[in-house]
């Protein structure tokens, strides 16, 4: 026991802790946030003025597909799978993940995808340019060749996030300490094991609606090709059979870090912690009954139109008790606001914005006119943005005194905060009236009369990516020194995590912990 | 904190009151074709846009009366319920009845919206009956509208020239909103718009009208409008459908029925005149000349204006193999597409013979190919029989 980490690179390429795999997921993802990012700003660049200025029409489809993707693939799930692997063995007193050395491989696969992903953009013909969502057939006999490395790259993220998620859902049924009942496991822990099952339940329909790509790309069969007896929808269907759980993939963790980090900064205990857990696992299964709602328009049977419409809207019953039992939380608490509450407050404002486009969206009728605009754009980067970004820093700010031993500097952390939130609202906010006004989303240029507030989101894409900057470097200085923070850091936060010292040890609960 | 309050206070101000006070003058400006701050959906011009309208701003409303409620509660817990103030926190949690109050009042809110979202539906899915019906086709970048039960139809390209695109000269008021030739359809009757795609998915979208539909390759979707209003409306492909997406507009001109008739009946003789062409001999200016008009709005959006092409996507025509072999075989990849690279086209159902007779012409002569021959137009009727 307690030997330390091996010197050297050594150390993270064969390591199989939880916590150094976790350190690397999350350095991943900020490295991936930031490639993507930089791709967002290309896009807001361009779209700074009417007209063609800084890339040509195909670089700009390139930039909006592999934005979507590396933010999607590369950002928020590995950051959410970091999070998990710091905190999951340590909140349930587990000494480590049940399969340590899968643990290894399904992250150190991913810079490879990556790797291969980012390399399309200097094939001949370009990177993919047909979308994140890669609709057939201008994703199969029309896509540029680079489509098959594309292909390949989905492939494995897809294996390193199924293997990812039966880890997490082997630690958390197996790896309890004992008295550590499910009913008494942290929101965080819940919320990820059932965005586990999602993943497993939906990352192979992800990987078969890819191989049916490559079968009609390269071995002749007509999936999706009408002249060939197949049907482009039927793309649809299945990418968003897919498609509409992985967003909650995306937002579930994000309830879960909310629901620790609230109650903390509130000083009271979560209003119902038995309704948040019931209302998570109804999310899920929702999930799995509307993704024809991204597909109102491509002229389903009406009966088929009317069961998504009413089924998306059943979504706003549980999401609405999160929210409301966020709120009960925080009243007549006694409240501070550092900034992981900062974060978390913002998100439950901002994400329930997002949640009112989404029940307007959810609309059938309504949604003819929103469809593929910026409305939609606004819409799902309000629950993304301030969802799943916001939500993973706060958990960061949170948990880094935890992971570091040392505190980070809270007025830059509240700048960071202010920065971020003016320049998410500044850029966001503007989409839903262009895309009320009429403006189609993925077009590289635009009719005059959306000039204005285009100029006004790109201002604010820049405030908004110049405030990660800070953010980073709030992140270095902490892991480098600071001051020492306690074993509990916070003012009685719950949870096991908090009864290790600062930093945590290399290994902790080589022996479990007693649960009352 | 109270930044954080004021800023959102200034943005659901924003929301709330823009909408109402704005609509008047976005409906006022789209008429200019110049809104400059347009923050809602329009109206437009049929029953079916306002009902969506209304729809449209009925949800909002709710949402903005449960967010008062919601983000009023947190606001307030924020300004009093802070440890700075000295609140000492309450243990409370666990209620059943608050926790059923916010389960079933949602869902019954919720039964209010989906009574007129439900009832207007089944007013947008009835398609029959109509008066007319006009068949729309995406291409990669332009639609085709046929007319059905008439010799009418026609390509409806971008108007807008590559120099305002490429900020050389000055935009227009319908800057990317213009197109060569409209669709020109009657006011108050029934029109039913078949749609569907020859390539990719397109969508067809036309906000004044409220009609979005996705145009799909071999299926042919259904929708339907009546235009109350004479006007020019203006819409856009609402679906990603490859590099020139945001270049294929849509203008649909919605006139009187006795006006729209004679423009039918002119439109068609029109068709019958370029068909008369056919047995016409053209010298090589002529073909020349008309060539370059048809390639600048067929084929410039891939092959470029220099004949040059996008490396590693469209191939080039300047010093290309095809334009300066044999004519079958520059006839062949006009007429009927390419057997290989779907993106190329068959053009053969889409330009008349005399046109392709020129286009043919100038690509062999223009971009320093200089075969300096010529296509007659019965030549390419003579290859299309063949």
């Amino acid at each position: 026991m307690a030997h330390g980490p091996k010197p050297g690179f050594t150390r993270w390429l064969y390591t199989t802790n939880h916590k150094d795999i976790g350190s690397m997921y999350l350095w991943f993802s900020f490295a991936m946030f930031l490639l993507g990012g930089c791709m967002a700003l290309v896009i807001r660049a361009e779209l700074f003025q009417p007209g063609l200025q800084i890339v040509q029409p195909g670089f700009f489809n390139q930039m909006t597909t592999m934005h979507g993707l590396i933010m999607v693939f590369g950002a928020v799930m590995p950051a959410f799978v970091g999070l998990a692997n710091w905190m999951v063995p340590m909140m349930i007193g587990a000494p480590d993940m049940a399969l340590p050395r899968m643990n290894n491989w399904s992250f150190w696969i991913l810079p490879f995808a990556f790797a291969m992903l980012v390399s399309t953009l200097f094939m001949e013909g370009g990177a993919p340019d047909f979308g994140w969502t890669f609709y057939a057939p201008l994703s199969t006999e029309y896509a540029p060749p680079s489509v098959t490395f594309f292909i390949f790259a989905v492939h494995i993220m897809g294996a390193s996030s199924i293997m990812g998620a039966i880890n997490i859902v082997a630690t958390i049924l197996n790896m309890r300490a004992p008295g550590m009942t499910l009913m008494k496991m942290p929101l965080f822990v819940w919320t990820w094991l059932i965005t586990a099952y999602l993943l497993i339940a939906v990352m192979p329909v992800l990987a078969g609606v890819v191989t049916m790509m490559l079968m009609d790309i390269h071995f002749g069969t007509s999936f999706f090709s009408a002249a060939g007896g197949g049907d482009p929808v039927l793309f649809q269907h299945v990418f968003w059979f897919f498609g509409h759980p992985e967003v909650y993939i995306m937002i579930l963790p994000a309830f879960g870090i909310v629901s620790a980090i609230i109650p903390t900064f509130a000083r009271k205990p979560l209003f119902g912690y038995s309704s948040m857990v019931y209302a998570t696992a109804s999310i899920a299964f929702l999930s799995f009954i509307v993704w024809a709602h991204h597909m109102f328009t491509v002229g389903m049977p009406i009966a088929g139109e009317l069961f998504f419409m009413y089924a998306t809207m059943l979504i706003a019953v549980p999401t609405g008790v999160k929210v409301f039992n966020w709120v009960t939380t925080m009243f007549r608490g006694s409240m501070t606001f550092e900034t992981p509450m900062l974060f978390s407050i913002a998100f439950v404002i901002l994400f329930t914005i997002g949640g009112f486009s989404g029940l307007m969206l959810a609309i059938a009728p309504a949604d003819f006119q929103y469809h593929d605009t910026y409305f939609v754009v606004a819409h799902f980067h309000y629950v993304l943005v301030p969802g799943a970004i916001f939500s993973i820093t706060a958990g960061v700010y949170y948990w880094l005194p935890k992971w570091t031993g040392n505190m980070y500097n809270e007025s830059m952390g509240k700048v960071h905060f202010w920065l971020a939130f003016v320049g998410l609202n500044v850029t966001f906010f503007p989409m839903h009236f262009v895309g009320l006004a009429g403006m189609p989303r993925r077009i590289p240029d635009y009719a005059l009369q959306f000039a204005d507030f285009n100029q006004i989101a790109s201002v604010g894409a820049f405030l908004f990516g110049a405030a990660q900057i800070l953010f980073l470097f709030n992140v270095i200085r902490t892991v480098r020194g600071g001051k020492k923070a306690t074993d509990e850091v916070w003012e009685n936060p719950e949870g096991l995590e908090w009864s290790v010292p600062s930093p945590a040890p290399y290994h902790t609960f080589s022996t479990p912990p007693v649960v009352r | 904190m109270l930044m954080g309050i004021k800023r959102l206070f200034a943005f659901l101000t924003l929301a709330t009151i823009a909408p109402g006070v704005l609509a008047q003058e976005t409906a006022q400006n789209a008429e200019e074709g110049a809104a400059r701050w347009g923050v809602n959906m329009t109206q437009g011009v049929t029953e079916v846009s306002r009902t969506t309208y209304d729809l449209h701003m009925l949800i909002f409303w709710i949402c903005v009366a449960i967010g008062v409620v919601v983000f009023g509660v947190m606001f307030y817990s924020m300004w009093r319920h802070r440890k700075s103030k000295g609140y000492e926190a309450a243990q409370f949690h666990e209620s059943t009845l608050v926790e059923l109050a916010w389960t079933i009042v949602p869902t019954l809110i919720l039964i209010g919206m989906a009574i007129p979202a439900t009832k207007t539906l089944y007013d947008i899915y009835d398609t029959k009956e109509a008066d007319l019906d006009i068949m729309i086709t995406g291409y990669q970048w332009k639609w085709k509208y046929d007319y059905m039960g008439s010799d009418v139809s026609f390509f409806s390209n971008l108007s807008t020239p590559q120099s305002q695109i490429n900020n050389q000269q000055p935009k227009a008021a319908n800057y990317l909103l213009e197109v060569d030739e409209p669709l020109v359809v009657p006011i108050n009757k029934k029109i039913r718009f078949l749609i569907t795609a020859n390539d990719v998915i397109h969508a067809w979208w036309v906000p004044d009208l409220a009609v979005k539909k996705d145009a799909i390759p071999g299926f042919v979707n259904e929708s339907w409008t009546r235009i109350e209003e004479p006007g020019i409306y203006r819409g856009q492909c609402a679906e990603l459908c490859g590099k020139d997406h945001g270049f294929m507009p849509i203008v649909v001109k919605a006139v009187p029925e006795d006006e729209y008739h004679s423009w039918l009946s002119d439109r068609a003789a029109a068709a019958a005149r370029i068909k008369e062409l056919t047995n016409k001999t053209f010298t090589f200016d002529e073909l020349y000349a008309r060539g370059e008009e048809i390639y600048k709005s067929a084929c410039v959006a891939c092959h470029q204006a220099k004949g040059e092409g996008i490396p590693g996507t469209f191939p080039a025509i300047a010093g290309s193999a095809i334009a300066t072999g044999p004519m079958d075989a520059h006839m062949s990849m006009v007429v009927d597409g390419s057997p290989s690279n779907p993106a190329m086209q068959a053009f053969g159902a889409q330009l008349s013979e005399v046109d392709l007779a020129a286009v043919i012409t100038y690509q062999r002569s223009a971009f320093g190919n200089n075969m300096g021959d010529t296509v007659q137009p019965i030549d390419v009727l003579n290859f299309k029989n063949k």
